[in-house]
């Protein structure tokens, strides 16, 4: 549990120990329909909040930057209060010594990268500014560019600018607004590492907001799923996303077949159960859950776990040997979708080397080959 | 021509959109950034002298300055003497008169700022007045110029608000436009033209020096957000 509050009035207050945390317990009602309650703690290091736009991201990281009020609760990093409703603590934003990148860079256009990134040290003494700044440019490689205005660097180049003038304040927890959705995969992975090594050298909270699972899973140690204003689920990633209990997660984590079932069958000796799909005969085996009651169940399977096989495939350990016909091939990037039937429409994914050796086409009768574990299953 | 009258109006004015720098800006910050439900009211307000005759105006204005008033009598403690018919007078009246061309440019500068360089500026630890100084001014400074040269050039240029308000008091309250209308009414159409054709050439290059400067298309009103 958090500490007394210390004296934030006089200042920026020098970090107390190496690894702050970040609790933050917000409820804020945003409209009639939408209300914010949310309840968790970041540790130093990145931690991923995970949701689709609407879901209240932008809210929470700006109750925590203090540019939105919050209607109850209290938000703490390390020993310092920087809000709490019961005792009318409400820290001013320019106080709170946090570091917040926006979606866009919002590099002051008049200043030069050097002056952008100089904005936050005012009150410092002039050789500890130079030292700092010099820091946080080498750090994040954009030394070369200070003389510059923010109109003449890239997209990735102003970013980079912008983390610099966040950390070169060396706040108390940062706040990423999705500020690498706009650039692609090189730069931002680029930027990414560049941004782990000056945590691990400076730990601190970090909230990192996406609505990529791509982001979530390469990013993030710890990560919280927010969905419609509430936590779903929170641990790390890996956790969150590969055993969803929801079925909301398991949308969010990209699983292309989502069907409603009914489980006919409890095998408690072998740890499984038979799930039979709605609309179908089709009967599919999937790891044994508490089924508290009821017999609904939802069985969610990524399309990258399901094999297709041209004969019926013996002597395999996998219980799922389902038949079907393919009915459209779609080429995405690298990978290639098979629409597949089922009796339930299927999604496969495949690479075009494989559907080469296979010689699929559309209208070929398949099997599809799933493992009992890559059934999960969703109440 | 009458250099009396040009170098009052000229006087006049200067003083007028100096004070309006100062007064204006806040109320242009105001009308920006205000949440208030009722801001409306005040943006009426600040743009009414835009609409009404200014005999209206000048009416009111000489009502409220005058010997009877409150404000009236307080300056003629504090001045020795009353503000109407006076260059103190003739100030705060055009001051009233040329608020919203002070106003409303540099109103529309700051709300066409991006909102976000404002946080930007408060998560990084900047005062309000450090954020009006180095982020909202600098990049309005366009809007900012524009309303204090409209503001110079509308107060150059006044005529019913001075008339009513300073009457015709060479070297203390006859502007240029009175001393025009005084020139005609004498039938001194030569003196007349000098004073005009000086007030129309002027009034053409402050403009066009503002314009030049500042190659963006503004409105004077409405405001848009």
């Amino acid at each position: 549990m958090p500490q007394p509050p210390e004296d934030v009035s006089r200042g920026r207050p020098a970090r107390q120990s190496p690894a702050e945390s970040l609790r933050v317990r917000v409820l804020k009602r945003v409209s009639p329909r939408f209300t914010l309650d949310v309840d968790f703690l970041a540790p130093a290091g990145i931690t991923i909040v995970f949701g689709r736009s609407g879901s209240g991201k932008t809210i929470l990281l700006n109750c925590i930057a203090g540019l939105v009020r919050p209607d109850a609760g209290f938000i703490v990093v390390g020993q310092t209060y920087l809000f709490d409703s019961e005792r009318h603590i409400d820290v001013p934003v320019r106080r709170r010594a946090l570091g917040y990148l926006f979606q866009q860079p919002a590099l002051f256009p008049h200043l030069t990268v050097e002056q952008n990134v100089r904005y936050g040290l005012s009150g410092l003494p002039a050789e500890v500014q130079e030292q700092r700044v010099k820091e946080a440019l080498e750090s994040l490689r954009v030394a070369h560019l200070r003389p510059s205005y923010p109109r003449r660097i890239s997209g990735g180049e102003a970013q980079r600018v912008a983390l610099a003038r966040a950390l070169v304040t060396h706040p108390r927890a940062l706040l990423l607004d999705e500020p690498l959705s706009a650039l692609d995969e090189g730069t931002k992975s680029g930027i990414m590492s560049d941004l782990r090594a000056w945590v691990a050298s400076q730990p601190i909270p970090v909230l990192y907001v996406t609505h990529a699972p791509r982001e979530a899973y390469a990013l993030g140690e710890n990560m919280v799923i927010l969905e419609e204003g509430k936590i779903l689920a929170q641990g790390i990633p890996q956790q969150v996303l590969s055993a969803p209990r929801f079925e909301t997660v398991a949308e969010l984590a990209g699983f292309e077949n989502v069907f409603d079932a009914t489980v006919v069958a409890q095998h408690e000796a072998h740890g499984t159960m038979t799930c039979r799909l709605d609309g179908t005969d089709l009967c599919l085996e999937a790891p044994l859950i508490p089924l508290a009651g009821s017999s609904r169940v939802r069985v969610a399977i990524r399309a990258g776990d399901i094999l297709l096989a041209k004969a019926k495939p013996a002597g395999v350990s996998a219980r799922n040997i389902v038949p079907a016909k393919v009915r459209a091939l779609e080429s995405r990037g690298v990978t290639l979708v098979a629409h597949l039937d089922a009796g339930l429409p299927f999604e496969a994914h495949l690479t075009p080397s494989a559907r080469q050796e296979l010689g699929l086409d559309a209208g070929q009768d398949v099997w599809l080959v799933i493992k009992t574990y890559s059934c999960h299953l969703v109440r | 021509m009458n250099w009396d009258a040009v170098i009052l109006s000229l006087k006049l004015a200067s003083v007028v959109s100096g004070v309006l720098l100062l007064a204006g800006l806040p109320v242009a910050y105001w009308v920006a950034f205000s949440r208030w439900r009722w801001k409306f009211l005040v943006e009426s307000v600040v743009a009414l002298p835009l609409v009404l005759p200014p005999t209206v105006l000048g009416f009111y204005l000489l009502l409220a300055l005058g010997p009877r008033s409150p404000l009236g009598q307080l300056c003629e403690r504090l001045l020795g003497h009353g503000l109407a018919f006076s260059f103190q007078g003739l100030v705060v009246a055009s001051v009233l008169y040329s608020l919203p061309f002070a106003v409303q440019p540099a109103a529309a500068a700051f709300a066409l700022l991006d909102p976000t360089l404002l946080q930007a500026s408060s998560v990084l630890g900047a005062s309000r007045w450090r954020t009006f100084f180095r982020v909202i001014l600098p990049l309005s400074a366009s809007g900012v110029v524009t309303g204090v040269v409209l503001s110079f050039a509308h107060t150059l240029g006044e005529f019913g608000v001075v008339l009513m308000v300073g009457g015709n008091i060479p070297g203390i309250t006859q502007t240029v436009s009175i001393a025009i209308y005084d020139e005609v009414q004498a039938l001194n159409y030569q003196g007349a033209n000098a004073t005009a054709l000086f007030l129309l050439t002027f009034s053409f290059l402050v403009l066009s020096l503002t314009y030049a400067m500042n190659r963006r298309v503004w409105a004077v009103w409405p405001l848009r957000h």
